[in-house]
């Protein structure tokens, strides 16, 4: 339970749930918060929602500020239910014929969601709502990341509210980026790269048109984690950074799996060539490490070099689940590699690489694979390939 | 020759442009991209857009 003042007026009135560890399939080892805001004036609105389960909580935290009935206008800046879970609760309290604001994707995609008939108001780029002495101003951010996504900005007090951008699926007693330092870095960067990355583009595009359009930015607030008030700046530049996905930590992740211990065996051959070259090298199993933790590393790694025990005449399953994973979310500008063990057949170094060239990956080779154990002429095989990828890395 | 937007996405085809990046050469008019192609940002297919007014 929370609510706290944000700026004159202006409330978060989310919530927060410390025990989600699994988010659609994203581990949140620290939870997450699904933030709400409450926009006082002399017409009052509601940007947001929560998770359906938390709408009680919504509510209450809402009604130590305002009677819910008193809320004028309801903002939807993105259709997916942790954010749009508790509109029936809300719009039922509020008043159902209130206006509903939300990009005209947004209407599109709540009514495939809800079966009321709301007053929705769909908005653009530009438009404005006049709260009295304040203004809210929408923009779309199409495919950041749903077609229905949009920003609000509250104009005079230049808050950005930024639906899931800039968000972090962290939970804890801090509110704000002032709080905790860098350390909810890392929890925004596996935000982006298991949400925004494939999107990369557009995020460039969007800080481009910011920029032109002078839009200044006091505090950022998305709908989940922790707000950004001391420096604003600094996660747009993080996005900024992440969306070109360029290579400055000379950085190499071995993704693999094994099933006795012989491609584990190649991997750890394969680290040592690399190591030899000067690169920096995470190796993830994929039994032991979550692919959203994997893909957080593939981020800003220049390498990925995936290694696939055959199976079957296939690919190792928890291998096909990384490659399908990582395929959606597009990552640019990288090295791939291929590598595995094999009994009798070997078919999952050339699957591997198939997905990797479709992938748009380049590969510095065909790919290595060893029948059964690795023995010493193996060991060797696998650091000069290790070498050859890393020398790849230095460019 | 006719740009088209996605409904989806808001993606402008831009035949002067074409979509290299997926096989599709510059000077493709919209009509003649394959039935296969999809909107290169959200993967909503040809049906889903319309002419850029």
């Amino acid at each position: 339970m929370r609510q706290l003042e944000i700026a004159k007026g202006v409330y978060d009135v989310g919530v927060t749930d410390w025990n989600i560890r699994d988010f659609h399939g994203y581990s949140t080892y620290s939870g997450t918060t699904y933030n709400a805001f409450l926009v006082t004036d002399e017409k009052i609105a509601l940007i947001d929602t929560v998770k359906k389960e938390f709408a009680d909580q919504l509510i209450e935290n809402i009604s130590r500020i305002v009677d819910p009935k008193k809320i004028d206008y309801v903002i939807s800046n993105h259709t997916e239910m942790d954010h749009s879970g508790s509109l029936p609760r809300i719009m039922h309290r509020v008043g159902e014929d209130k206006p509903l604001f939300c990009s005209k994707m947004g209407e599109k995609n709540l009514a495939r969601h809800f079966s009321q008939k709301w007053n929705y108001r769909p908005v653009g780029t530009g438009d404005e709502l006049n709260l009295g002495k304040r203004t809210l101003t929408f923009l779309e951010t199409r495919m950041l990341h749903w077609p229905d996504s949009m920003f609000t900005y509250l104009k005079e007090d230049k808050i950005l509210f930024s639906s899931d951008a800039f968000g972090q699926h962290y939970a804890g007693p801090e509110r704000f980026d002032d709080m905790m330092g860098d350390a909810i870095m890392p929890h925004a960067k596996k935000y982006f790269a298991n949400i925004m990355m494939l999107y990369s583009p557009l995020i460039l595009k969007l800080v481009e048109t910011v920029t032109s359009l002078g839009l200044q930015f006091n505090m950022i607030c998305p709908d989940h984690g922790i707000l950004w008030r001391k420096d604003p700046g600094k996660i747009i530049n993080a996005y900024v950074k992440w969306s070109r996905q360029e290579d400055n930590e000379k950085k190499a992740v071995i993704v693999y799996d094994t099933m006795w211990h012989s491609t584990e065996i190649m991997a750890e051959a394969i680290m040592s060539g690399l190591t030899e070259e000067g690169i920096y090298v995470r190796p993830m199993k994929l039994r032991e490490c979550h692919r959203s933790d994997i893909i957080t590393e593939v981020l800003d790694a220049k390498a990925v070099i995936v290694g696939s025990p055959t199976l079957n005449n296939g690919l190792y399953p928890t291998v096909s689940d990384f490659l399908t994973y990582m395929k959606g979310l597009k990552p640019q500008n990288k090295i791939g590699a291929a590598f595995g063990s094999y009994g009798w057949s070997g078919e999952s170094v050339k699957l591997v690489q198939e997905e990797l060239t479709a992938m748009k990956f380049q590969t510095v080779d065909s790919g290595l694979k060893i029948q059964y154990m690795p023995d010493k002429a193996g060991i060797e095989k696998c650091e000069a390939f290790g070498r050859k990828i890393g020398q790849a890395v230095k460019g | 020759m006719d740009k088209y937007v996605c409904m989806i996405c808001g993606y402008v085809y831009d035949p002067q442009a074409g979509d290299p990046d997926n096989g599709v050469k510059a000077g493709t008019k919209f009509k003649d991209l394959p039935d296969d192609w999809v909107c290169p940002v959200c993967g909503a297919d040809k049906d889903s857009f319309e002419k850029e007014e």
